[in-house]
């Protein structure tokens, strides 16, 4: 069946219960209750400290065919997942299902444990390193299912990903399982992924490689919900860590369209007194930051927050009292951490008070504006940010399709030509976040406004920025490259991309090798 | 006085095929393609040829396309025969010392144009202590010569000082060369800022050029680009003056007098071609409404 | 017939350039490619007639050329090709557009 954007969606897809096809982005309201997670009780007597993982696994039980969570805070630097699923496969568990809200090239060893049966399904919201490649190639049977972070939280929340045991990556935490994340030499600063397994996990463990007195102080995930503690030598590397952070890009190219997309929400009329930014962590998107910046400090604005992923750089921001408070779901490097855990107007959030759609407001509907990047975009608008120009997949929509919903002005920025590809196709290969909620595309040699935004269009072309048709973009792109050939996918559905409110917006098919 | 906007003038390497395909887009009133300094002695033969098909292919929009060839002592004919039949708007040349020089220069070019190609203009780089004595006799050797260009680097070299931010060793050549551009009727482009990363420093070192005469400025860099133009555009109290003089110039010949004044000032003619270049510029510019 | 006197080299393997290396080839061997691009689905096919319309337009008939590419233009192509054999001692015909 086609869902709105006319993609085709099987009827019946493996490891999916129901198909619900994407309707339009708030075209699908909820029909659900919360699911609740069984109610346990503690004897004042037990203790949750077990001596390993094994341990772990031997006293839930852990079985074949379970849910087992991971957040990804540690991104490049994750020690823990690894860690985990080596148990598993001593123990000779078979069919788990990993949902880690984001993979990483340290998370290569899943491959191994994918062919050996250990673990045959997964589900997350972005993926890159020899993962996204071998899933690319089929390495799952069961379609590997790709949220928003936003989605996720509600998938969690809702009941579609019922989490088994929550594995909780924690960078300090006490013996009776208090956790936070801007203690110990594995720091990390916001939680926020971790949220929702935390609350709805049917059990709990926290991981860490620092122990501290109880009680830990500040709390990010309480010992209410979190069922065993075990200390491990390291869980992960610092360095991997807060290695996060991009640097301002050099690229002449990209400061020029940085420089264009700040005029764009500038002649948008945002940059005003409560002005609410979120930008992602790429070089063209920080180097928008860095214009829109210079804007405010001329004029003397102060914002009201900056959003998502934080970085030192937003940091400096606050401090400087440019915004008045960040809103923190996960931190890059050392600054957010040092910041998030001294500045009370730096508030650490969680996945879903960040972007789920299906509770009464998130965080990205109160942005006036958010700069995205894109792999694809359409002459429609819609977005890439799954599959690379060869159709392997190298990313996902993370926060993309959340904050693009949400926030007032939505701006795309873009090379239109990376190398010699064209970034505007007819119809992008992997539909991730719908047209409708993408405003701009700000490349280089023009920008391109959604039909749909009259109101923008007037105010663009009024402070004389270089406006063209998509469709004309599309064509100076292409005579200058030359128009390319479509890749070639096979028939083997290897990911469901699933927009936030559950609905499939598309599906990723095998790369022939 | 050739009119086309010189504001900017951005180098591009002539050897870096990214950068070329690229030079249009940073807004630049001329790229300058350089076969010179940004070129290794074993890669010059590959930059022609990609400048060549640069020349043809790329669009670089409303961007003069310049050509910095070698000196003439060394590779600037097969530069010449290169890239002249692909139609360049302009050749820049490098250490020009004498209207000999742009003489053989222009002997090479127009042997190289084709039959119906507009002539290939010149602009001369003085960058040695000869070059800015000879600088008039230079501008003035050839109708093809529409400006004077300053290189600081090798002209420091040249004296024996050392180059600063603040540039007092090249004030003189600086006046000397905006002096010869203006008597011969020629345009006058000042040397780069060469950090890149300092805006300040370009900011200033822009607006002195701006003060001493200079139509425009050599840039390094695109990111240098909007600051150069915010200093040589005209700016509102500069265009508000202009059409001031102009009304009284109109009121006073409306009136059959022979003088017009100006807040008790006479308007003479120097003061009525500075008002009128004002305006042309800002029309240009799309500043004010008009005829461009 | 444009003969090729020795091996040659032109462009590098930084980003939207194309790094030729040119063969004189055995009599009657053709115009024999080897390709790698990054860009290989969607313009490996385009590249090839670049590389075979620009060596075949200066009569160079028996030539084996290594192309790897890196997102060039047929601009850039055209021109590293020329260059190659340029310096491979082919001498070139004056350029026709």
């Amino acid at each position: 069946m086609k869902n709105a954007l006319g993609r085709e969606i099987p009827e019946y897809i493996s490891g999916v219960a129901e198909v619900k096809v994407f309707a339009g982005a708030f075209d699908t309201p909820p029909s659900m209750n919360r699911q609740a997670p069984k109610v346990k009780t503690v004897h004042p007597t037990d203790s949750k400290m077990l001596d390993s993982l094994a341990e772990v696994f031997a006293k839930i039980p852990v079985t074949d065919g379970m849910t087992l969570s991971f957040h990804h805070h540690f991104r490049n630097g994750d020690g823990v997942v690894n860690m985990v699923l080596t148990t598993a496969a001593k123990l000779g568990l078979k069919n788990l299902k990993v949902a880690l809200s984001s993979v990483f090239p340290v998370h290569a060893p899943l491959i191994e444990h994918a062919k050996n049966g250990v673990v045959t399904a997964l589900d997350t919201n972005y993926m890159s390193g020899p993962v996204a490649k071998a899933v690319s190639q089929g390495l799952f049977a069961t379609p590997v299912v790709m949220r928003t972070h936003g989605g996720r939280g509600r998938a969690i929340e809702c009941g579609q990903l019922k989490i088994d045991v929550a594995f909780i990556a924690a960078p300090a935490a006490d013996e009776y399982g208090n956790i936070n994340g801007v203690q110990g030499p594995a720091a990390c600063g916001s939680l926020g992924y971790a949220f929702p397994d935390a609350q709805y996990a049917d059990y709990v463990v926290a991981v860490t490689d620092y122990m501290v007195e109880y009680p830990l102080s500040p709390v990010s995930i309480p010992q209410t919900r979190v069922d065993y503690v075990v200390k491990v030598d390291c869980v992960g590397d610092p360095k991997g860590i807060v290695s996060g952070t991009t640097r301002i890009t050099k690229d002449p190219v990209g400061l020029k369209i940085a420089d264009n997309a700040a005029k764009v929400i500038q002649a948008a009329g945002l940059i005003k007194a409560g002005f609410s930014f979120q930008t992602g962590a790429g070089g063209a998107s920080l180097a928008t930051a860095a214009v829109v910046r210079r804007m405010m400090e001329k004029d003397g604005v102060t914002g009201s927050f900056a959003l998502g992923g934080i970085t030192g750089y937003m940091v400096d921001m606050l401090e400087k009292g440019l915004f008045k408070k960040l809103i923190d779901v996960q931190g890059f490097d050392l600054e957010a951490i040092q910041s998030i855990a001294k500045n009370p107007n730096h508030l650490e959030v969680g996945a879903d008070y960040y972007a789920s759609p299906f509770n009464a407001g998130c965080a990205v509907n109160k942005l006036d504006a958010v700069i995205l990047g894109a792999t694809e975009i359409d002459t429609d608008f819609n977005v890439n940010v799954v599959t690379g120009s060869d159709g392997v997949i190298m990313g996902g929509s993370g926060g993309h399709s959340d904050a693009a919903a949400g926030a007032k002005v939505t701006i795309v920025v873009a090379n239109l030509l990376r190398g010699r590809l064209p970034i505007i196709v007819d119809k992008v290969l992997t539909a991730t976040t719908p047209g409708e909620t993408i405003d701009v595309l700000v490349t280089e040699r023009g920008i391109a406004i959604n039909p749909r935004r009259t109101d923008l269009k007037e105010k663009i072309l009024a402070a004389g920025l270089p406006v063209k048709d998509i469709q004309e973009l599309k064509e100076l792109a292409e005579k200058i490259a030359g128009a390319p050939k479509q890749i070639k996918t096979g028939e083997k559905i290897v990911a469901i991309v699933e927009y936030r409110d559950g609905t499939i917006i598309d599906v990723v098919r095998q790369v022939e090798e | 006085m050739d009119m086309k906007l010189r504001r900017s003038m951005l180098f591009i390497p002539g050897n870096n095929p990214g950068m070329l395909q690229n030079g249009g887009v940073f807004g630049a009133d001329s790229v300058i393609l350089d076969l010179e300094d940004a070129v290794a002695p074993s890669e010059k033969d590959a930059a022609r040829f990609l400048i060549a098909h640069a020349l043809r292919t790329v669009d670089y929009g409303c961007s003069e396309k310049v050509i910095r060839i070698n000196p003439l002592d060394t590779f600037a004919a097969e530069d010449i025969k290169a890239v002249v039949p692909c139609h360049p708007d302009a050749i820049l040349v490098p250490k020009v010392e004498s209207a000999e020089d742009i003489h053989t220069a222009v002997q090479m070019i127009a042997a190289a144009e084709q039959p119906d190609q507009t002539p290939v203009k010149i602009i001369a780089l003085l960058e040695t202590p000869r070059g800015i004595l000879e600088a008039y006799n230079i501008a003035k050797a050839d109708p093809r010569v529409v400006a004077l260009a300053l290189g600081a680097e090798d002209y420091t070299a040249g004296l024996g000082a050392m180059r600063t931010k603040e540039g007092t060793e090249i004030f003189t050549a600086r006046t000397i060369l905006v002096n010869a551009a203006a008597a011969a009727g020629v345009q006058s482009i000042d040397t780069p800022y060469t950090d890149a990363n300092d805006e300040e420093g370009l900011l200033a070192d822009t607006e002195l050029a701006k003060r001493l005469g200079f139509k425009g400025k050599l840039s390094i860099n695109p990111r240098q680009i909007d600051v150069i133009h915010s200093v040589f555009n005209p700016s509102i109290s500069d265009i508000d003056w202009a059409e001031q003089v102009i009304h009284a110039i109109r009121k006073a010949e409306a009136e059959g007098s022979g003088v017009a004044s100006l807040n008790g000032k006479m308007v003479d003619l120097p003061i009525v071609n500075r008002a009128e270049r004002i305006l042309h510029l800002a029309r240009l510019l799309g500043l004010i409404e008009g005829a461009k | 017939m444009a003969s090729l006197v020795k091996i040659a080299q032109a462009g590098t393997l930084e980003s939207s350039d194309i790094m030729i290396t040119v063969a004189p080839g055995p009599q009657d061997s053709g115009i024999v490619i080897e390709l790698e691009s990054i860009v290989m689905a969607q313009y490996g096919e385009d590249i090839r007639l670049t590389l075979e319309k620009t060596v075949a337009e200066q009569d160079c008939n028996d030539i084996y050329i290594k192309a790897l590419d890196r997102g060039a233009l047929d601009c850039t192509i055209r021109a590293r090709v020329l260059t190659a054999l340029s310096r491979a001692g082919a001498v070139l015909k004056e350029e026709i557009l």
